[in-house]
């Protein structure tokens, strides 16, 4: 499948932070270094690209594989009307990246989620708070190790 | 003996009252809500059995209809409902969610209300049909008449 003309461009343009690029089933995916996300990221913010559209923002544990965690981003081009999708690569043990909140409103409830089921934190972030679960909650729940069956109820349950 | 008689029957007196009236709480969080109009509205219409009024207050209401998936992080406000209504009361659970959690076996949803507050009347479908909610409502106006002046709050221990 051929290459589409972006992965090309950037690929020149930041050679040495492109970790790997791919193009699947009309997909262009861009795997980058966390240390070059902003830079990455408000570079393809810019004309003539103008991926000005957060479409999503998540976490996919790779539970058993190094590194496990892998943050994924979703970009739009309103002008190119074209999809990109930026994977960062995170290490289990110094689990934190830098926040797109200042970029992008809609990233600090995307990051809040994503902080509340992964538990990465997000540097910069302006309110780095569980988003969906409640205070007291331990853990994290869409971590592949999170025990299928726990159960933390907030209120004494009957029987 | 004389007055026993008349307590009896002012007490089927009272229970038969208490099940054509039943002033009704719906508790909605899920896609059953919309089953829950179904039933409640023309076509099945819940008021035939004297159960049409819905009240959008816990407090001027008798029975509790808990309609969907409920989350851990809701079981506090759904008791405190529960708690809100006056005696006496009863809780249809509608619903495989609100029977037993479902299919959500995981983190977040409570396993069945019962965990929560007492039930009466277990309404099983994902969702369920119309007819069984009719069928439920019967049933539950059934215990209600058996039920009698049962006063449930001065024998509860806790």
């Amino acid at each position: 499948m051929e290459k589409k003309e972006i992965l090309k461009e950037l690929e020149h343009q930041f050679a040495e932070k492109i970790t790997a690029t791919s193009s699947d089933f009309g997909d262009d995916t861009l795997i980058i270094d966390r240390k070059s996300l902003l830079e990455v990221v408000q570079f393809l913010k810019q004309k003539p690209y103008e991926y000005s559209m957060l479409l999503d923002l998540t976490c996919v544990d790779h539970m058993g594989r190094e590194p496990r965690f892998e943050m994924v981003y979703h970009f739009f081009s309103l002008t190119a009307k074209h999809r990109l999708r930026i994977k960062v690569p995170l290490s289990e043990n110094d689990l934190s990246i830098e926040s797109l909140a200042s970029i992008w409103k809609n990233a600090n409830w995307l990051e809040r989620e994503v902080y509340d089921m992964f538990g990465v934190s997000f540097t910069g972030h302006p309110d780095m708070r569980r988003l969906f679960m409640y205070d007291g909650f331990e853990g994290f729940p869409l971590r592949k190790d999170y025990p299928l069956r726990k159960r933390q109820p907030r209120i004494r349950l009957r029987k | 003996m004389k007055s026993n008689f008349i307590l009896t029957k002012l007490d089927q007196v009272i229970s038969w009252g208490r099940k054509y009236s039943l002033f009704q709480y719906p508790f909605i969080t899920a896609c059953c809500g919309m089953e829950y109009m179904g039933a409640v509205c023309s076509h099945f219409d819940l008021d035939r059995f004297g159960a049409g009024w819905t009240r959008f207050s816990p407090r001027q209401a008798d029975m509790l209809l808990v309609v969907g998936t409920i989350s851990q992080k809701e079981a506090p406000i759904l008791r405190t409902v529960y708690e809100q209504m006056v005696e006496p009361k009863w809780v249809i659970a509608f619903g495989t969610c609100a029977v037993s959690g479902g299919i959500y076996d995981n983190y977040a949803v409570v396993q069945g209300i019962d965990k929560i507050i007492p039930v009466d009347v277990y309404i099983p479908g994902c969702p369920p049909r119309p007819e069984t909610v009719l069928n439920a409502l019967i049933k539950l106006q059934e215990k209600i008449k058996t039920q009698g002046q049962e006063w449930r709050w001065k024998r509860r221990k806790s």
